[in-house]
Formats: C-alpha cells, structure tokens, sequence
C-alpha cells in the first residue's frame, strides 16, 4: 500500500539552516546536511530544503550544498525559493535535486511549468501555493506571502496541474506557525480537485493534527518545520501514532 | 570491480553513481561500449520518456549493446520499462530482454504512482534481508505487467511487477538509490552477486 510522507522543511540561508535545534548527536545544527541526515535516521519520508534569501549571488553556494546533499542524502529531495527560469532549474537537477519547487515565478509566468515538465519529467515540477483565506475566498499570495494576487486558489490549483506539474505543496498563511492543525477545508478542496499528488503544510502543531489531514482530506504528503527542528515532535513518535491509528505510513 | 553506469539522455544518474559510491564502490558514468562491455556490472538507470531514450540509445547503438552484456545487469525505473518488449507509452518498441509489456496505470488513483510503498512475492537473491513490508521508493505513470519474470510485486490501482530478472538481467521500477538503507541493501546485494 502507498504510504502517507512525512516531509520536514529546512529554511537554507547562505548555505546554513536557519533554524533548529542541538540535537545531542549533531555536531552542528546549523550544517544542511548534518540535520539532513538526521531527519533521514529518524524516518523522514522526503525533505525539502527552501533557500530563503535566493538572490543571485548565493546560487552558486546553493548548488555546492545541493551536490553535497545529494552524496549524503538516500531518500528523495526538492530545492526551492528563487528558481526563476529553466537555467535555474538545470542546474538544481543536475546537482542531483530529485524535484524543484516553484512560486511566485510559476506565478508570474505559468508557462515555465510546463517548460520544466517538458525537459526534466512532471515529476520534477512541485509548484508552491501560498493560500489565505480573505474576504470569503481563498486566494493565492506570491513572495514570501507578502503579496497577494487576483488569483483565486481553486482556479490556479487546476491551472497548474494542467500546464503540467507534479505535485502541489500547499500552505495556508492562515495556519502557518499557529500550531492549530493543517487548514482542512482548502487541503480537502485542492486534493478532491486535481489528480496529482497534494502537500499539506502550515499549523502542524500536534501528532493528531497530522491524522487529522490524512484522514479527512485526500493529502498524500505533509510537510512541518519547526516542529521538527525544535524536536518538539520526534518523527518516529509521530510514524509509530499514525501507524496505530491506522494511516499508512512508512515505519523504520 | 569496475562498475559501470550507462551514460544516456535520462536523468538521475548522478543519484545512482553517488549511491554505488556510498557503498564504498567505484563507478565509471559512460557511453562507451568497450568500457561497458568489460565491466563487471552494469547499472541501466533512467528517469524520462520511453520513445526518446529508445531513439537515443538506438542512434548510439546501446540498444544492442546492452542486449548483448552477459555480466550481472541492473535496469532501474524506465531502464526496467525499456527492458520489456513494447511500452505503451508513445507507441515504443522496447529492447524485449523481458516477456512483457508496460502499460499506463489507468486513472483509479492519483497518476504517477509517486511515494513509498512496499513490495511483495519477494524471490530473488537481490531481496536477500529485505521483506515484504519494506517500503521502496517509487515514482512512474507506466508499469510493467506481471510476467514469468517478476521477482517482485506492488500494489497500485493493480498488481505490477516492481523488480524482474532473466538470467543476468536484473530490473527494478522503483529507485533504489533513493529508498533508504532498503534500497541501499537491495543495490548491495546487486553488487556482491
């Protein structure tokens, strides 16, 4: 049976984790990799590491780490945050990225979805969706959920999967860092709508809220953060509850 | 032992040679039939389209080349596809090394078949310490059907054939070098074979 992943997000600056944790075995908390690892141990089903200052200077720093990751790492991996153009995209895929993770570019210019689709397999493709809930609509933010847009959630979710992406990893602004549970209602939505692979992200506070995604919404995946860095959740701990209240999960 | 990885127009290669390398193995990343026929194994990966990665291997004469090699060979996700006789995807004729056809998953579930999921009927030295709840990662939209040759099923939408072996031709849909200590024991043991 195909099994519910559990995806922790790494927040990259200049090369470092941002934030997290001394686990007592980890040398370094602030090395990529070193937590990479770490995550890998403990059962991670996929990791995605964000690289959250994207400017152009730092992409050469960006694609040495995503090499290093790649020699150390044996499970599968999306790089995102500042993928512009199909450049970018090669030279992510080539430093050994199993996907890439567009935003506000897909945004501003659809077409490069199907563009990367097109040279590098659908699979390549996760497109990032920051949603918010406003004025009875949930609607789609681009930059850092800085800045909204006219596009309505429901409508881009359909359009990307059309123009051929892989995967949605979709977080709502409005759950995110709140620790009160994934939003349900959007998760479900989204993941009744289209016929690819759906990423819940933002508001995973407790081991339950992460039951509750997988069974009330179709999620095939879903993504935390800090929850994992601080250690408040221990991944095992999380696999070994879901496993018990029947969400199929990979077990180590 | 010279390990040799076939060097064509799919991608994913980089993750394979750096997996063999993590088991402390040597590998050459290479399209040259004298290096590939001289090696002691070979790994056939491949992340991509059928149609175009059969041209390609066609216009390089790989095609006969690797239906030629009588040394331990590993075909692995569209390198098990091309392995069979005839994909359905973009109407292709395959290599035909195994006696069955690749089929798209009809649209029951969610298309690609994308995640961790375990494999079952496990019968091959390549599975030696590896059971049937064993999750492998997996990430395709063709399948190839079952066949005399399976040596390993799963479950999606139907039964499949997730790895296959005829004589020193060995093939996995799934990717070991991307699941975990599993697929690293079921690459280790290719490689000690």
């Amino acid at each position: 049976m195909l099994k519910k992943r559990i995806i922790p997000c790494l927040d990259i600056r200049d090369g470092r984790t941002v934030k997290g944790i001394n686990f007592i075995d980890i040398r370094d908390a602030g090395d990529p990799v070193e937590l990479a690892k770490r995550y890998v141990q403990e059962g991670a089903d996929e990791l995605v590491f964000l690289d959250i200052t994207a400017t152009h200077e730092n992409r050469k720093t960006l694609s040495a780490l995503v090499e290093k990751i790649s020699r150390e790492i044996n499970i599968p991996f999306t790089v995102g945050g500042g993928i512009n153009s199909l450049a970018d995209v090669s030279v992510i895929i080539k430093a050994g990225a199993d996907k890439v993770s567009i935003n506000s570019s897909a945004v501003k210019r659809p077409e490069l979805i199907t563009e990367i689709a097109e040279q590098f397999g659908s699979q390549c493709v996760v497109v990032a969706i920051d949603t918010k809930f406003v004025n009875n609509e949930w609607i789609v933010y681009v930059h850092g959920g800085r800045i909204p847009t006219l596009l309505k959630t429901m409508d881009w979710v359909k359009q990307v999967e059309e123009l051929g992406a892989g995967e949605i990893l979709l977080t709502s602004m409005n759950n995110d860092g709140m620790k009160t549970g994934f939003a349900l209602d959007i998760t479900n939505a989204v993941s009744q709508a289209v016929n690819i692979p759906v990423i819940a992200s933002g508001g995973a506070g407790t081991k339950e809220h992460f039951k509750e995604v997988f069974s009330q919404t179709k999620a095939s995946a879903a993504l935390a953060a800090s929850i994992f860095h601080f250690g408040e959740i221990p991944i095992p701990d999380l696999k070994n509850y879901l496993q018990t209240e029947k969400i199929p999960v990979r077990c180590l | 032992m010279q390990i040799a990885i076939i060097k064509y127009n799919a991608g994913n290669i980089k993750s394979v040679e750096n997996a063999v390398k993590r088991l402390g193995y040597d590998c050459i990343v290479t399209d040259n039939p004298e290096l590939i026929r001289n090696a002691e194994k070979v790994i056939f990966p491949g992340v991509g389209e059928a149609s175009s990665a059969m041209q390609y291997l066609k216009k390089h004469h790989l095609d006969s080349l690797i239906k030629s090699l009588t040394q331990p060979t590993l075909g692995i996700c569209l390198g098990q596809q091309l392995m069979c006789k005839y994909s359905e995807e973009n109407d292709t004729d395959c290599l035909g090394i195994f006696d069955a056809d690749v089929k798209k998953f009809p649209p029951e579930e969610l298309v690609p078949h994308m995640g961790w999921n375990n494999i079952e009927n496990l019968k091959s030295a390549l599975f030696n310490g590896i059971s049937d709840e064993d999750n492998v990662y997996f990430v395709h939209s063709y399948y190839a059907e079952l066949s005399q040759e399976t040596i390993a099923t799963c479950q999606y939408i139907l039964p499949f054939s997730a790895a296959m072996q005829k004589d020193n031709f060995y093939a996995t849909q799934f990717h070991p070098e991307k699941s975990a200590w599993v697929g690293e024991r079921i690459l280790k043991n290719f490689l000690e074979l």
